[in-house]
């Protein structure tokens, strides 16, 4: 089995389940450790930035954007609010760890949070929190609680004159506003709408204000990169790759979980950890970093480990580290339909192409499902969706139009034969 | 112009200002990109992705087609704007626009004229792959004036922008996402700014369209006449689609520095009333059987016959003369002249004015003080009595302008008005308004002279007071500062003593003064001469005549009435009414009939309305404008200056033989060669006692509404069915109603002198305590007097138990 579980956001897992999240499990594990040194030296940001960028910790939220260096971009000591947001909307179909660090280790985030702020000059902090997440968002207000009482939080803290304001805000629902401009539109009180860029976040976001706005796996590995180091967690995955990584192993599986792994496991150890491909079937497709990025057949998976440079020459992403584990049996033209349909209810549609597109792939789509599809649909479809991928404000265009061309490149027989004879290839797994 | 970059679109290389957006440049050098999202005036959406080009800079091409509209250019940037990524990019576009889009154009009311339509002939299929069901959506009721076919919206959010940015009330939004997001009101309110209409153009599509116009007519039937709107100072520029004679619409023309290229709903819709059924369409003259239809020959040989024997048996200066400052600049110098050949001299077009004690202090010409898109660059604005968005909604947006970009705006008004903008308001009650300026004159520390400096000195000033001066200074100072005074301090009886505070603040702060003329023509009359102390050119009378007021206080056995209503133009309709009524001729040239002037007048001779004749216009900013007559009027009616002409002919009088309007406009342009408007005061303005409300009664505070203010208007029915256009009513401050015993909804009697009126009340803490706001010029108001002037309230018993 993968050694070095657990070590960063996950680093209270091996405590007792009732208290793993309460300040005194964190205080225990050295947690705040990092924040209170921040307090007391006063330590000059830009060496805190370094230590990230030598980490090559990388965006946890899909992008994969150093988070070093966009901190970096932050006008650190321009006068007026600036603001640190954390993105805790976790929406991506498969996509749960998130949620995990916020039932089982919030304060984490906190610090990882206030260190953030300090890095770049916010005294205010938003996270804002997917609003179906019931229980992570009683955890997390109830650790702000423990961290307000404790002097970790608010005013002049621990005499060292520095002020760091938390909030929760929550989410009503909606899957693009875990955009991080749509997200600042929602905490503004306005419809979540992408905003076109630039300008960035960090020159104008919200109110706008300078902000930057990070994962909350991301926030949350601050504290442990700077009490080990940047060269430690960097030493934990590969170059370019550096620490352990959630992921979310989903779908055809014994045992779904969250495993906080090093990045570059083998996808086969990964598959291990979650116990095999459901009921010891053949594994047929693996969709690597949530529903958005290309789908890989399993016989590639099988040879690839699980990094941002290694999936990348699989032909997808690493994306949010969602592994979604399809199983020999399943058809594909189904799990796209599925997909597209999620991608149509979730446009904003402020954008024509996505607005329309979406729209159309997935009524397409379900007619070929209901056997009413026609030989031209295909090159139809994978048309529409490269008329809509990278012509839209944000992602999720592309996000809707790359599963769409990845199943038609691998899976097209499949398609063909639900056209040809208007039933599936392959009958449900 | 060191500051310059060159970029290069399609191969030109073009040149540009750093910062500007790449659809920017292209228009400039008349290269076309196709968009539907992006307009100049509004804020940059980048959402409806037809724009997108090929671009690359430095040699290093973007990975992505980039919207046109939202990316700004660097120095050596390459565009592509038809290269095969570009053009499939905007196909592509253009494909996902039309999918849900009906694609019934000979149905669609902008058929013809749709930015959708045009586009699709560029970049559109012949044949759509979409064979799914398209969507259908919901009709939005915003009201009478703008219709709504959702279906056909391609959610480019101009109409949202338009709302949020340029009117400041945001009465559309977006709600749903993906395929369900919908341009709506969310609340089911009805669209009622005074700009709104404006969202009609905007549109690329037939989603919103004119509801009195649409399925009338086709684009490409009708034709456009450029014209100016006659409902305010302004001058807009618009033009007017006519098919068959009939004016059809009225689309704005652009003119950055008057109108820039929105135009209000008043100008936009006013048309309507050119077809109403009350024009009068034949000379009619009143006999012993009633109202008879005659011929212009008889009928003016009748009016020319009774003026000469008015002066022969009375006296010329029996003669009454008033014009509605609305007026074309031609009619109003040939009627000044008439009365002026026929030795008379009692011609005014002040029409709501009633204290006239100023005018031989007030400057010849006097004007807005500076260009309209000046308005913009003001740090500081005083506004004196005025209700700017009802008065004259486009300059109210250039005020918006100054204060988004941080001008203090003040008001002292009898109410507090809706202003879209941060803005310092002193509600006070009429006779308070005096008080107040001079607490801001006395902060700012104005002097004054003899009365006025005690009333200075004992003004109480208080933070608001301190806070509007210091800006006003600071403004002053910098040069951008003004003070501007409205119709309601013009309809003050202390209107003397207002100019003469207003003009100690703009002495003391360094602020400029400016007028805002009530009509279309105000600025004109004073050019024509058509005013009791001036003739043409604005130059002196040795003698002045009566002014609109006391030639109805001192009632004369002649009156010729030149595009009124006596009921609703005049600033007190019970006296003008009864002196009207006593008279021995009263001839009325109109374009409509109204039941006060066939109450009063003898003679009805019909003449063009607005878009029937020639003729130009003086706006606020000394602007003359001529424009076209762009139909025949209906029926007999006649320009007005042709009836003028032939009257003077048939008085004998000489310098009548002008051939055309524009031989008229040349002959008073030779006389005002050397005048231009300025508001330095010819003298010391006299300081009266303020008018302040006896006990037991309140100041009847008698704004013009918006669509009340003039004939044209209150006959255009989708007008007078807007939330703008509410019936007559009584509004009072809470403590006066509760002093009064009235309750929201109560009816009550209003007597102001012998006038009675019965109305229901309106309770409302917008309205300065001491204040009773009754309208003006809209129906039942003709019954009462001053627009301004005490008024006691009764409660009418009896009516409940009924």
């Amino acid at each position: 089995m993968v050694k070095d579980q657990n070590t960063v956001c996950f680093r209270t897992m091996h405590l007792k389940e009732k208290v793993r999240h309460t300040l005194d499990s964190y205080l225990s594990v050295g947690g705040y450790g990092q924040w209170k040194r921040v307090l007391n030296e006063r330590p000059d940001p830009a060496t805190l930035i370094e230590e990230l960028k030598l980490s090559a910790l990388r965006g946890r939220g899909g992008a994969g954007f150093p988070t070093g260096l966009k901190w970096s971009f932050m006008p650190r000591s321009a006068p007026g609010q600036k603001y640190i947001v954390c993105n805790s909307d976790e929406g991506e179909p498969g996509t749960c760890k998130d949620r995990d660090i916020l039932r089982w280790n919030p304060h984490q985030l906190i610090e990882g949070m206030a260190i953030a702020g300090y890095c770049i000059g916010a005294t205010v902090g938003y996270n804002y929190i997917r609003g179906e997440f019931y229980e992570p968002i009683a955890r997390f207000d109830e650790a702000l609680g423990e961290a307000y009482a404790a002097g970790l939080l608010g005013r002049d803290l621990l005499g060292s004159g520095v002020d760091f304001d938390l909030y929760t805000h929550l989410g009503a629902g909606a899957y693009i506003c875990g955009e991080e401009t749509a997200l600042l539109e929602s905490i503004e009180g306005k419809k979540g709408q992408p905003r076109f860029k630039p300008p960035f976040p960090a020159q104008a976001g919200l109110y706008g204000q300078p902000t930057t706005i990070n994962n909350t796996e991301s926030l949350a590995s601050v504290p442990v990169i700077l009490e080990k180091g940047g060269q430690w967690f960097l030493d934990q995955g590969r170059p370019n790759n550096g620490g352990p990584k959630l992921f979310s192993v989903t779908g055809h599986v014994n045992a779904p979980n969250n495993f906080e792994v090093p990045l570059g496991t083998p996808f086969w150890e990964l598959l291990e950890m979650a116990g095999g491909v459901k009921d010891g079937k053949a594994l047929k497709a693996v969709i690597p970093g949530g529903s958005s990025v290309p789908v890989v057949p399993g016989n590639i998976m099988m040879n690839t480990d699980m990094d941002y440079d290694s999936i990348a020459k699989a032909g997808s992403m690493l994306g949010s580290g969602a592994v979604i584990v399809i199983a020999e049996g399943t058809c594909m033209v189904r799990v796209l339909a599925n997909l597209a349909h999620f991608y149509a209810h979730e446009s904003c549609g402020q954008c024509t192409p996505c607005r329309e597109g979406t729209g159309w792939l997935s009524r397409v789509l379900h007619r070929i499902l209901h056997g009413h599809g026609r030989p031209s649909d295909l090159d139809l479809l994978d048309n529409v969706a490269g008329r809509i991928g990278g012509r839209t404000i944000c992602a999720l265009g592309d996000a809707a139009a790359m599963p769409v061309q990845s199943f038609l490149q691998h899976y097209r027989h499949e398609f063909e034969h639900l056209i040809e004879h208007g039933r599936p290839m392959e009958q449900a797994a | 112009m060191s500051d310059k970059i060159t970029i290069e679109i399609d191969g030109r290389t073009c040149e540009a200002a750093p910062g500007e957006m790449i659809i920017t440049v292209a228009d400039r050098e008349g290269i076309s990109i196709p968009r539907f999202c992006y307009h100049e005036k509004l804020s940059i959406a980048a959402n409806c992705r037809m724009c997108l080009v090929e671009a690359e800079q430095g040699g290093r091409p973007f990975p992505k087609p980039v919207p046109a509209c939202a990316t700004p250019v660097g120095d050596g940037m390459k565009v592509q704007t038809r290269s095969r990524k570009a053009l499939d990019a905007q196909r592509g576009t253009m494909e996902f626009l039309l999918i849900n889009h009906p694609l019934d154009c000979p149905i669609c009311d902008q058929g013809g004229e749709c930015e959708l339509q045009d586009v699709s002939m560029g970049y559109g299929e012949d044949v759509s792959r979409f064979t799914e069901r398209k969507r259908v959506v919901k009709d939005e009721d915003l009201g009478p004036l703008i219709a709504t076919e959702m279906t056909r919206c391609i959610h480019c959010t101009r109409c949202v922008r338009f709302g949020a940015e340029i009117a400041g009330v945001r009465e559309l939004g977006a709600t749903g996402r993906g395929e369900d997001m919908r341009i709506g009101t969310f609340v089911a309110h009805t669209v009622a700014h005074e700009l709104s209409g404006n969202i009609i153009d905007l549109c690329p599509v037939g989603a919103l369209t004119s509801k009195p116009y649409r399925f009338t007519a086709r684009a490409w039937e009708l034709t456009a006449e450029p014209s100016i709107a006659p409902h305010d100072a302004v001058g807009s520029n618009i033009q007017l689609h006519v098919r068959n004679g009939r004016v059809m619409r009225v689309h704005p023309r652009d003119n950055e520095a008057i109108n820039e290229t929105w135009i209000s709903d008043r100008d936009r819709f006013s048309y309507e009333g050119l077809n109403a059924a009350s024009r009068l369409t034949a000379p009619m003259i009143k006999g012993d059987s009633g109202w008879a239809e005659t011929d212009w020959q008889s009928v003016l040989h009748w009016v020319a016959d009774g003026l000469q024997r008015v002066v022969a048996d009375s006296g010329a200066d029996q003669l009454g003369w008033l014009m509605a400052p609305g007026s074309t600049l031609e009619e109003l110098y040939l009627g000044q002249k008439l009365l002026r050949g026929l030795g008379g001299r009692n011609i005014d077009s002040r029409l709501r004015q009633q204290d006239f004690s100023g005018d031989a202090a007030d400057p010849a010409l006097p004007w807005l003080g500076l260009p309209i898109a000046d308005l913009e660059q003001q740090r500081a604005v005083l506004l004196i009595g005025s209700d700017i968005r009802q008065e004259q909604p486009l300059l109210a947006h250039r005020l918006r302008k100054a204060a988004l970009a941080g001008a203090m705006v003040g008001l002292v008004n009898p109410y507090r008005v809706e202003l879209t903008h941060p803005s310092r308001q002193l509600p006070a009650a009429p006779g308070r308004l005096a008080a107040e300026l001079a607490a801001i004159a006395k902060a700012a520390g104005a002097g004054g002279r003899s009365s006025l400096k005690g009333l200075i000195a004992t003004a109480d000033s208080g933070d608001v007071h301190a806070e509007i001066a210091a800006a006003l200074k600071q403004a002053g100072a910098d040069g951008n500062g003004l003070v501007l005074l409205g119709a309601l301090a013009e309809a003050s009886p202390d209107f003397g003593l207002l100019k003469a505070l207003a003009y100690q603040i703009a002495d003391a702060t360094g602020c400029r003064i400016g007028f805002l003329p009530p009509a279309a023509n105000s600025t004109g009359a004073a050019f024509a001469g058509a005013l009791p102390h001036r003739l043409p050119g604005a130059r002196a009378v040795d003698v002045p005549g009566l002014d609109a007021l006391a030639q109805l206080t001192e009632p004369r056995k002649a009156y010729v009435l030149w595009g009124i209503d006596p009921a609703h133009d005049l600033i007190d309709p019970a006296r003008a009414v009864a002196a009207l009524a006593g008279a021995d001729l009263v001839v009325a040239c109109t374009a409509f009939r109204t039941p006060s002037l066939e109450a009063v007048a003898d003679v009805l001779l019909p003449i063009s309305a607005f878009a029937e004749t020639s003729g130009t216009f003086v706006n606020a900013a000394g602007d003359w404008q001529r424009f076209q007559g762009a139909v025949a009027p209906p029926g007999d009616a006649r320009p007005g200056w042709k009836l003028l002409r032939v009257l003077g002919n048939m008085l004998e009088l000489t310098g009548f033989e002008y051939a055309s309007a524009r031989d008229i406009h040349d002959a008073l342009a030779a006389q005002c060669a050397d005048r231009a408007p300025d508001n330095t005061p010819r003298a010391e303005y006299p300081v009266g006692t303020t008018a302040e409300a006896a006990d037991g009664t309140l100041m009847r505070v008698g704004n013009v509404p918006i669509y009340a203010v003039d004939a044209l208007v209150r006959a255009a029915p989708a007008l007078q069915r807007t939330p703008l256009s509410a019936p007559l009513h009584l509004q009072l401050h809470p403590a006066d109603a509760e002093a009064l015993g009235l309750q929201d909804g109560d009816q009550v009697e209003v007597a102001q002198g012998p006038a009675r009126a019965c109305m229901p009340v309106h309770v409302s803490d917008d309205l300065a305590r001491g204040g009773g706001r009754i309208p003006a010029a809209v129906p039942g108001s003709g019954q009462l007097g001053a627009q301004i002037g005490p008024i006691r309230v009764a409660k009418v018993s009896g009516e409940n138990d009924q």
